[in-house]
Formats: structure tokens, C-alpha cells, sequence
């Protein structure tokens, strides 16, 4: 399979986290937006793992090891960050991430 | 295009078009259900790449905890539920950065990667698991203390605060553990003593 396949879909799910993160307003949202990013990032490890296995061989599967690091902590990234969002929410009534300005000059 | 190809290329079209949907529709948990649709197509294109742990690892992780963690915060941030506009004025400008982007990240990735192949394996769990446990065992601790303390982290921050939520004052674990007690309904002193929860009841 030619590599390009599994790149080009990580290069996707990346953008279109971008586009989420910097263009929604509700802060659930935004953290979906980092999931996808997240999952991009592990796509890319996956694809790098195969293509490194195929030109030397790989008896670590250090792209596969780092994956499953990152799931790990996109696990608790998200866990951490919706208890923030709870917080924003208790305390402003609202999770819009534009009105969360308090630190902001 | 051979059968491999073809396979990426649906999760591809799959995947875009629900990542697309999760960041353009307008209803929080349509964007949510759209999310389980481009994680499964994420997992779909790691069984094609012949990681099969990381599949299933990713299925279970994501399309299992996390999108009902994400559930449960878009509930109990009484998110608005229905179509209503979920964009702040920076979309156009964010949809530019986000083309072009994916036009540097596809150059690049032409460039770099545009004539190598893959050799199409199968990574069992086992094996996987062989270097996991071996070479990378203390990465492997770690994040497991990661993950106890981002449990931790996330109880603390979430906790309601003294006085806000339905529990008494903290105090000692007795006091705690007696007040969660069914409250007795009648004042006969049970025949064998008074029990520690009838006592802090009672104060």
C-alpha cells in the first residue's frame, strides 16, 4: 500500500481539528476538535511504524508503543479537561471558551 | 488500485466526512455522535495498517469512555441541545489556516513520503505486548501513574466545593461514612448499644 493513503488521512483529521479548535465556541467542542487532533497524531505514528518496519524492520514497534502512550494520555487529557469545563461552567454559568477572558491581558 | 488501497481510501472519505460533520453541525450532540463515526474510521485504518491492538485499544479507549465522558460533560454543562449557531466570528479565518495547513502537511507529506510503500504486516496483541512489557515497560509505569493521577486530578477539580454540594461538613471518615447512613426514622435506642450512626445523627 502506498504510504501516502494513511498520511493524507492523519493530515486531514489534523486540519480539521484546527478548524474546530480555533472556530467553535462551546468548550466541549473544542475538546472534541483535540480528539481528532489526537487521533491524527496517532495515525501518523501507526503509518510511521509501518514504513520504518518496511525499509529496516522495527523489533521495538516504537510507532506502535508511542500510539498506545498517546491513547493513554489522550484518555486523560480528556478527563482532566471536561472537570476544567465543569469548573468554567460552575463558576460562569456558561462554557463559551471566547468569554473566558478573565487572564487574558 | 489494489484491495489495501482501497480499503484506506473509504476510511479516508469515511473519516474526513465525519471529522468535517463533527466540527461544522450545529446540534453539540450531533457533533458528539459524528466524532464515534471518525474515531471508528481511525480504528478501521489502524486494522488496515495491521495494528490489531491499537484497533481495538482505540475502540475500547475512545469510542467507549471517552465519547461518553464527552456525553456526560455536554449534559451536565446543560449544553444548548438543538440547531443554533456554535461558531464565534473567527470561522472564515480558521477554515483559511485550516486549508492551508492540510495543503503544507499534504506537500510535505508528497514530498517526503511520495514513493514509499508499505509492506502489509499483521502486529498481533502479543506482540505488541512482548515489547511493551520488556523494552518498554518503564513508559508503560509511567503512564499509568499518569493515568491515576489525572483520576485524581479530575475528582479534586470537580469536586463541589464545602457547602455547595448535598454532603455535610467534611470531617473525619466516621463522621462521613455515619452521615451517608439512612437517617433513623424512629428515637428507640436499638437493645445492644448505640450504634456510631445513631450518635452523629443525634447531635
Amino acid at each position: 500500500m502506498a504510504a501516502i493513503y494513511p498520511l493524507t488521512f492523519a493530515a486531514l483529521l489534523f486540519s480539521v481539528g484546527v478548524y474546530g479548535v480555533l472556530s467553535r465556541r462551546n468548550a466541549v467542542l473544542v475538546l472534541m476538535s483535540v480528539e481528532l487532533m489526537i487521533a491524527a497524531v496517532v495515525v501518523n505514528l501507526v503509518a510511521m511504524n509501518e514504513i520504518v518496519a518496511t525499509q529496516m524492520g522495527d523489533p521495538l514497534l516504537t510507532g506502535q508503543a508511542f500510539a498506545l502512550f498517546v491513547l493513554g494520555i489522550g484518555a486523560a487529557e480528556v478527563g482532566v479537561g471536561l472537570a476544567i469545563v465543569l469548573l468554567l461552567y460552575r463558576n460562569r454559568a456558561n462554557v463559551n471558551v471566547d468569554d473566558a477572558e478573565l487572564m487574558k491581558y | 488500485m489494489a484491495a489495501p488501497e482501497l480499503f484506506m481510501l473509504s476510511a479516508l472519505v469515511v473519516g474526513g466526512a465525519a471529522s468535517l460533520l463533527v466540527v461544522t453541525a450545529r446540534n453539540v450532540v450531533h457533533a458528539a455522535l459524528f466524532l464515534v463515526v471518525a474515531l471508528v474510521s481511525v480504528a478501521a485504518s489502524f486494522l488496515w495498517l495491521g495494528a490489531e491492538f491499537l484497533a481495538w485499544a482505540q475502540v475500547l479507549v475512545y469510542v467507549g469512555a471517552v465519547i461518553v465522558l464527552i456525553l456526560f460533560g455536554l449534559m451536565l454543562t446543560r449544553a444548548p441541545i438543538g440547531p443554533m449557531a456554535q461558531h464565534n466570528e473567527n470561522r472564515k479565518l480558521a477554515a483559511i489556516v485550516a486549508v492551508a495547513l492540510f495543503a503544507l502537511l499534504t506537500g510535505l507529506n508528497v514530498a517526503s513520503f511520495g514513493g514509499e510503500t508499505i509492506e502489509l504486516r499483521t502486529t498481533g496483541a502479543g506482540q505488541l505486548g512482548e515489547v511493551l512489557y520488556l523494552q518498554w515497560a518503564f513508559p508503560f509505569v509511567v503512564l499509568g501513574f499518569l493515568l491515576t493521577v489525572s483520576l485524581i486530578g479530575a475528582l479534586v477539580l470537580a469536586r463541589r466545593e464545602e457547602g455547595e454540594g448535598p454532603l455535610p461538613d467534611p470531617g473525619p471518615h466516621e463522621e462521613i461514612a455515619a452521615a451517608r447512613e439512612p437517617a433513623p426514622t424512629d428515637a428507640t435506642p436499638i437493645p445492644g448499644g448505640p450504634t456510631p450512626g445513631r450518635e452523629i445523627g443525634s447531635r
